[in-house]
């Protein structure tokens, strides 16, 4: 079998925000305008049917990485390629049929779905607009959609307002799957969920993957959600990716302090004799830097607990430490 | 019934064999046909929205039927005595010519309606494709168009419509024009300012992301969006070119004589105050009836609609 | 084995609220007590009424349109007998509370330290000048750096987790008895939860304040509490030990609850609950969980189960439970 490149291969990217929304602020020279680092140079692949977990905390930039694949945001500099084709610089007409294969799940249920329109109407619409049916099929198509994601066939008229979140989700699933893509950026999808209908929903996602052949890009802040769904994790803190590695490898032993420090501060289901509460040395200290102003050297250096001289100097390159897990950390390298 | 979570249990209907949940079960009477039913509801707990509503119908009755209604031809002149107060032949009396004042008042409903409605139907097709476009695309497009409509908002309305008037001349349609005119920047801003914070909503960052051409998503996903408070702009409004077309009227720009309009109706009682006041009182009660009845009635349908109760 | 009378004792807590189909009752019946020093986890999904058990409790339920049954008895007073000027003695000074959002809470045109100082100065008798102190004091003891200068800051520039942290601070800085904290991390990141609920649990065990915390995350409550109280379409399900609760639990909604978290260390399949918690206006007859109950029988249907004990600081609502 000859070796595929990616489905999706991202390379160097990286977004700036201004800080001040000023037309003026682009006479200033690149040095002192100032920027948000959302996304420092990332680059990672996703091959067909992969689940890739992007995981980290507010402000690493996971969800700005998620909109830059989909292109719905112009990165500012860096490469996005998808199914071999460059599609960092496509003007307007040729993104239509990207789209088409590169869909989005959004976290809110709520705001999600335009609340004037059938659900029908809504699932029709990616279907025209590429070109998949035509006339009678459409609605036939979107009653497979609708049985597809676990909802009967008289959702078909209802408006968005009459369903629960978790259906409602179920609604965003199917737009997203109308026009057949190949991967999925689930962003927070089932953050907003209650936890039974967060299991229903991740089961899911689970299902259609194996039915569709679906790759995901699964963005979250949530490491049990992250571990259940994905093949392969990404953590990122600060715009840059920290550490990669195969899900179950990251769990057992992660390497990137920032990991380790992670995954010690999630309340799993204990025996309750202890808690992972009293035991403060392993739980992280101080709140993150400024995203505006960084240090020079690793950006994880002022609350890591084995910081060295060399941390403070550069910033650290994500390298593999171990098959297919690489780690951004001079303990390493 | 209970669904058991058996081992290699699909779930493709987790729901529970298609039964709807709890918030369908709540929204019963489904779709938009249950929707009309709750808002009446709504609507009809409101008294003054109720008469409001149903004076409104009533001078729409009024206006339609204005043939059958009408008990004297409402420009034949002398069908009474001129000045006559009002009498049981007359109810609401004759005015200097000795027209019937009850006739001419109910077909004065026709060009106040007729004025009011199509006017504030033109401002609002013109105002909100200018806000949608201002409100959507932003930048210098949305500079532009809303400097101009400030420019609109700094006239009264009433002079504009005297200016406009001026320029193109008499009849009933460029009294709608010059009327129209005026209400255009208020559709403009609001719908605009609803534009603004609907653009913003995770559906539209869908719908564009799924490729739906921009045009699409301007007519069909954001315009259901902002559409209620436009309607209830557009309730209000209509009094307000009402008294708009009275005003130009009463001035004398309005419909041509004999045509009756409620403006110039109690322009020509003036003279007569003292001497006979039905003349100029009764078709001001008339409007002023209209005025507060369409008020109430915009208000209304505000609250009806109002967005808190809108999910 | 008697203990120290209960810093909180709830008595067949009710909330209804009047709709027009009827009175609804989004509390029912809610009883617990909460030791000097104990944690007391109150777990459910949205719409389980555990924030409004809590709001009752601080008497923050306007009645009408609610109306509250039941007996609040805390500092041997009942406290839902009480008028609103001695509850407001008692609130901030003898029952603190924090919320979700820490910025709904803190005034963003005031000084944090003086927010802090009006706190104080409207329950503690000492003079400004000593509770300044203190504020830097409380400033410091939840953990926020230089705390003498950002006493003088104002909330905006505290971050989600700093801003909770000084929420606490504010809440503990008249030593309460009892601190009500309803979903306090759920706005945070998990390591920024973790320092939080580190410091509420320090809090608990260095000033024996009893704690009511409000959750829907089954791992917090699972590593904060002593005590568990499960809630289901406004009753209490469940009430168990925290050690008991996850090992084997004994309301087929808890287990599948537990059933539903992905685990850290497994994986497969998620197990999941069928359809969802009832609203209030559509109350299943009988137990409210049967119609997504896997073991429900036609009994459940037609008769309420009664929270009875199963064993010493055990109780359960449910016909089946303790008979396999």
């Amino acid at each position: 079998m000859t070796a595929p490149s990616p489905l999706l291969e991202v390379r160097d990217l990286v977004k700036h925000f201004p800080v001040r929304a000023n037309p003026l602020a682009a006479l200033w020279p690149a040095a002192i305008r100032r920027v948000v680092h959302a996304v420092d140079g990332v680059s990672f692949a996703i091959e067909a049917g992969e689940t890739l977990g992007l995981v980290g905390e507010s402000g690493c930039g996971k969800t700005t990485a998620g909109r830059l694949v989909l292109r719905a945001i112009e990165p500012t500099s860096g490469r996005i390629v998808f199914e071999g084709q460059d599609i960092t610089a496509l003007p307007p007409r040729g993104l239509l049929s990207f789209r088409g294969k590169v869909q989005i799940v959004f976290q809110d249920p709520y705001s999600s779905l335009n609340p004037r329109m059938t659900v029908g109407r809504m699932l029709a619409e990616p279907i025209r607009v590429h070109r998949i049916a035509e006339g009678a099929e459409v609605e036939a198509r979107v009653r497979a959609l609708l049985d597809m994601v676990g909802l009967s066939p008289e959702y078909f008229h209802r408006y968005p307002h009459e369903l629960s979140g978790g259906q409602r989700q179920r609604v965003g699933i199917a737009r997203a799957l109308a026009a057949g893509p190949r991967l999925v950026v689930a962003d927070e999808a089932v953050s907003a969920l209650d936890v039974s209908v967060r299991a229903q929903i991740l089961n899911l996602f689970v299902d259609l993957r194996e039915r569709l052949g679906l790759a995901y890009l699964f963005v979250s802040h949530d490491l049990g959600v992250i571990r259940f769904v994905s093949h392969r994790v990404a953590v990122m803190y600060l715009g840059k990716l920290v550490e990669v590695s195969p899900t179950a490898e990251l769990f057992k032993q992660p390497l990137h302090p920032y990991t380790q420090a992670l995954l010690a501060a999630i309340p799993a289901v204990g025996d309750g004799a202890t808690s992972i509460f009293d035991d403060t040395t392993r739980l992280l200290e101080g709140e993150l830097p400024n995203p505006i102003d960084l240090p020079r050297g690793c950006r994880f250096a002022s609350r890591c607990p084995h910081r060295m001289a060399r941390c403070d100097e550069a910033e650290p390159d994500l390298r593999e430490a171990a098959p297919g897990h690489a780690v951004a950390c001079y303990l390493y390298a | 019934m209970a669904q058991p979570l058996g081992v290699g249990d699909r779930a493709f209907d987790p729901e529970g064999l298609g039964v709807p949940g709890p918030a369908a079960v709540a929204a019963a009477g489904s779709g938009a046909r249950g929707g009309v039913r709750r808002w009446w509801r709504r609507f009809a707990r409101n008294p003054g929205a109720v008469f409001g509503l149903a004076v409104f119908l009533g001078i729409v009755a009024m206006a339609v039927l204005a043939p059958v209604l009408a008990p004297h031809d409402p420009i034949a002149q002398g069908v009474g005595k001129p000045l006559e107060r009002p009498s049981a032949a007359h109810w609401a009396g004759t005015d200097s010519f000795g027209r019937d004042i009850m006739s001419r008042i109910i077909y004065g409903a026709r060009v106040a309606l007729v004025v009011g409605l199509v006017a504030v139907l033109l401002a609002m097709v013109i105002g909100v494709t200018l806000g949608l476009i201002s409100g959507y695309y932003g930048g210098i497009v949305d500079t532009v168009i809303m400097r101009i409509m400030d420019g609109l908002f700094a006239f009264p309305i009433i002079i504009l419509a005297i200016a406009m008037m001026a320029v193109m001349g008499f009849g009933v349609r460029n009294v709608i024009i010059a009327v129209a005119v005026g209400f255009i920047a208020p559709f403009a801003r609001v719908t605009r300012g609803d534009v603004l914070a609907v653009k913003e909503e995770p559906y539209i960052e869908a719908a564009r992301l799924a490729g739906v051409g921009s045009v699409a998503i301007i007519f069909q996903h954001v315009l259901p969006n902002v559409l209620a408070p436009i309607i209830v702009q557009g309730a209000l409004r209509v009094s307000g070119a009402i008294i708009t077309e009275s005003g130009l009227s009463f001035l004398g720009l309005g419909p041509p004589p004999p045509t009756p309009a409620w403006g110039r109706m109690i322009a020509e009682g003036q003279t007569f105050i003292v001497m006979a006041p039905h003349i100029a009182t009764i078709p001001g009660i008339a409007l002023m009836l209209a005025i507060v009845a369409l008020n109430l009635l915009g208000d209304g349908l505000r609250d009806t609609l109002d967005p808190r109760m809108r999910r | 084995m008697s203990g120290p009378a209960p810093g909180l004792e709830v008595k067949n807590l009710t909330v209804e609220f009047s709709s027009e189909d009827g009175p609804l009752r989004a509390v029912d019946e809610v009883s617990f007590h909460i030791q000097r020093g104990e944690i007391v986890g109150l777990v459910g999904e949205s719409g389980a009424g555990k924030s409004l058990t809590s709001e009752a409790i601080m008497g923050l339920i306007r009645r009408p349109p609610g109306r509250i049954d039941g007996e609040v008895w805390f500092g041997g007073r009942d406290l839902l007998s009480l008028a609103e000027p001695e509850l407001a003695r008692i609130r901030g000074k003898d029952i603190a509370m924090i919320f979700q959002n820490p910025s709904a809470s803190l005034n963003p045109v005031f000084r944090v330290g003086d927010q802090m100082l009006e706190a104080m100065a409207l329950h503690l008798p000492e003079p400004r000048a000593t509770l300044r102190e203190r504020v830097v004091e409380n400033l410091a003891r939840v953990g926020i750096s230089s705390p003498r200068a950002r006493a003088h800051d104002y909330p905006h520039q505290f971050s989600g987790g700093m801003a909770q942290r000084v929420m606490i601070g504010m809440g503990v800085s008249c030593v309460p008895s009892l601190l009500i904290a309803d979903e306090p991390t759920t706005a945070l990141d998990v390591t920024i939860q973790a320092q939080v609920l580190a410091l509420i649990r320090r809090l608990a065990r260095e000033l024996g304040v009893a704690v009511l915390l409000v959750s829907h995350d089954l791992g917090i409550i699972s590593q904060m509490c002593h005590r568990v109280l499960v809630m289901y379409a406004g009753r209490v399900v469940e009430e168990a030990s925290v050690a008991t609760i996850f090992r084997a639990p004994a309301h087929p909604y808890t287990r599948g609850l537990i059933e539903c978290l992905p685990r850290l260390d497994g994986n497969g399949r998620l197990g999941a609950i069928a359809g969802m918690m009832p609203g209030l206006r559509a109350l299943p007859t009988g137990c409210r969980f049967h119609p997504r109950c896997p073991i429900a029988e036609p009994r459940c249907a037609d008769e309420s189960p009664v929270l009875r004990p199963l064993a010493t600081g055990r109780a359960v609502a449910c016909h089946l439970a303790g008979v396999s």
